[in-house]
């Protein structure tokens, strides 16, 4: 079993989201199962294969170096759950 | 119930045999009659009206000037919220449009609504969504049935004859697979070919936006709308499009069709073999020449996606943290809390699998094993589909293992669930464009779909083969 109690706890750590017992105990089994399936990908011979990260057979174009000014902070605060004065207000950080 | 064309409706505008009002008219009482299909996750008549107003007042000619179109709920719009079918972004207004429906807007089409969807597009079934299930327009009265997914609100939409046609997403058969289900025709594009710009992210090397429609006709007008060069999206292709629909072709005298043997599955139920064999014979018929080819990677398509885009969408899905924009928890005792508290609260069981298993194969100590070992089996996928290319011209399967299944019949297993896109992942992985088309009916009199696949950017041999195959069927 390579997800145990410990590991789903530091995954869910890492992504930052907080599951109770009974959430990881399911994970526990959920993650195992997919992961045990996806073991198959072993049996392929990948030696000297380049990894594919992008498909995209197109070039990168350039563009002229001009400045464009898109942004605005009154748009981009718009959907903020809590904003102060301009900024996005989160909970304190600093005791 | 006969269905009118996007085709048909244009001619019918241009020549004012219907004005704008009406037609839309008759779609938004349509769409009130299909409320309990739960289509729409948005949809305000006084919004269309209001569009309705505007394009009367509008005297330039536009190519799409007041069709109705369908939105699929992950692309931001400015007149209308924008979900991606979760809770974490209920109330979140864009203060900007997506690339594709700006296209879209500039013809002057008017969007009916957004549709439903699999939160973030994460599902194949449309029943992972915040907003409840979106219920398969061909269902019979006792036994409700799934569009597919993820973009299942979209196919029912076009399936009900709620709009005239419908954009949809397509990471991993997002769009080909509802297609099926839902009788309708779907079309992915390459990789590249319509900006990803405003849609909000699932597996960014995967993800492309593509169109739903009544037939292949309206399908080629409406791709190559949303198509197009954007450096908004660092991999949009810059290429010349096409126009598909002036250059449709139905003659395939000639050509070559691959038939990967790869794609004969143990427990496919007999009817779709027997789908596709008619495919193959209408298409030997036409004096196509017909050649088995391999694609000898092609079972392992299925667990090298469920590596890579669950990997991309923990990353993508990081920026649902409650600050800047969506839901955020009330239990914030400190800034750690508020996030783990939100996204907790915020994301649906499959969106928190995903980005459990994502964050798993990219931690310390497993990349390699994991995504490294994914994407260099995702390369092997992509040679296998070049190789095969250079002996046909384009490649015809099943689009997907059975016909529309009852709601939440699949639900507990993952990888049950997961088996739906195993004829549509392979495609995804390669970046190739892909089409599905209604080819036959099952033993319950629901349609089943075949699946066009072609080149790099090679849209017009799909669309041709696809109009050919759908011609030869009515």
């Amino acid at each position: 079993m390579k997800i145990d109690k410990n590991t789903i706890n530091k995954i869910a750590r890492l992504s930052r989201i907080k599951l109770d017992d009974k959430e990881s105990e399911d994970y526990i089994k959920d993650l195992n199962s997919i992961l045990d399936w996806v073991e198959q990908l072993n049996e392929v011979n990948t030696e000297n294969v380049e990894p594919l990260s992008n498909i995209s057979s197109s070039i990168l174009p350039k563009r002229e170096d001009v400045s464009n000014d898109t942004n605005s902070s009154e748009e981009i605060l718009e959907n903020a759950p809590d904003k102060l004065e301009g900024f996005f207000a989160v909970p304190k950080v600093v005791e | 119930m006969s269905k009118s064309s996007l085709k048909q409706t244009l001619k019918d505008l241009d020549t004012k045999k219907i004005s704008i009002r009406e037609l839309n008219q008759d779609y938004l009482k349509r769409i009130k009659e299909n409320e309990n299909l739960n289509v729409f996750i948005h949809f305000s008549e006084e919004n269309v009206l209001k569009q309705i107003d505007n394009l009367e007042k509008d005297n330039s000619a536009k190519k799409l000037k007041g069709i109705p179109i369908a939105i699929k709920d992950l692309f931001c719009t400015k007149s209308m919220p924008t979900t991606a079918a979760s809770k974490i972004l209920e109330n979140f207004n864009p203060t900007y449009e997506s690339f594709v429906t700006q296209k879209l807007l500039d013809e002057g089409s008017i969007f009916v609504g957004k549709t439903n969807l699999d939160e973030f597009a994460m599902g194949s079934a449309t029943n992972t969504s915040f907003f409840g299930n979106t219920i398969n327009p061909l269902s019979q009265e006792n036994e409700p049935l799934a569009p597919g997914g993820s973009s299942g609100g979209s196919a029912a939409a076009v399936a009900a004859d709620l709009c005239l046609g419908a954009t949809g997403t397509d990471t991993g058969g997002s769009i080909r697979q509802p297609a099926s289900f839902c009788g309708v025709v779907g079309i992915k594009p390459t990789y590249g070919l319509c900006s990803r710009w405003g849609i909000a992210a699932f597996a960014s090397s995967l993800d492309q936006a593509g169109i739903f429609s009544h037939n292949v006709e309206d399908a080629s007008i409406l791709l190559q709308s949303i198509a197009g060069f954007d450096q908004r999206d660092s991999t949009s292709a810059k290429i010349d499009i096409p126009n598909y629909f002036e250059n449709l072709d139905d003659d395939l005298n000639g050509k070559t069709v691959g038939i990967p043997k790869e794609y004969s599955i143990d427990g496919t139920p007999m009817e779709i073999s027997q789908i596709w064999e008619d495919a193959i014979k209408v298409l030997e018929k036409k004096g196509v020449k017909i050649k088995n080819i391999s694609l000898p990677h092609t079972k392992y398509a299925l667990p090298t996606y469920y590596i890579i885009a669950p990997a991309e969408a923990s990353s993508n899905l990081a920026r649902y943290d409650g600050v800047k924009y969506g839901f955020r928890s009330d239990e914030i005792d400190s800034l750690d809390e508020m996030y783990e508290n939100t996204r907790a609260q915020g994301f649906g069981r499959e969106v928190k699998r995903r980005i459990l298993i994502g964050t798993y194969v990219l931690s310390a100590g497993y990349y390699d094993a994991y995504y490294l070992k994914a994407q260099k089996v995702r390369k092997l996928i992509a040679d296998d589909f070049n190789k095969a290319f250079k002996e046909c011209d384009f490649i015809v399967t099943p689009t997907a293992p059975s016909a529309a299944f009852p709601l939440n019949e699949k639900q507990n297993d993952p990888i049950k669930m997961y088996l739906n896109d195993v004829f549509t992942v392979p495609a995804s992985l390669a970046g190739l464009p892909g089409i599905s088309i209604p080819f036959g009916k099952d033993q319950n009199n629901l349609p089943l779909g075949i699946q066009i696949l072609g080149k790099h950017f090679d849209e017009q041999q799909v669309f041709n083969a696809a109009v050919s195959l759908e011609r030869s069927y009515e």
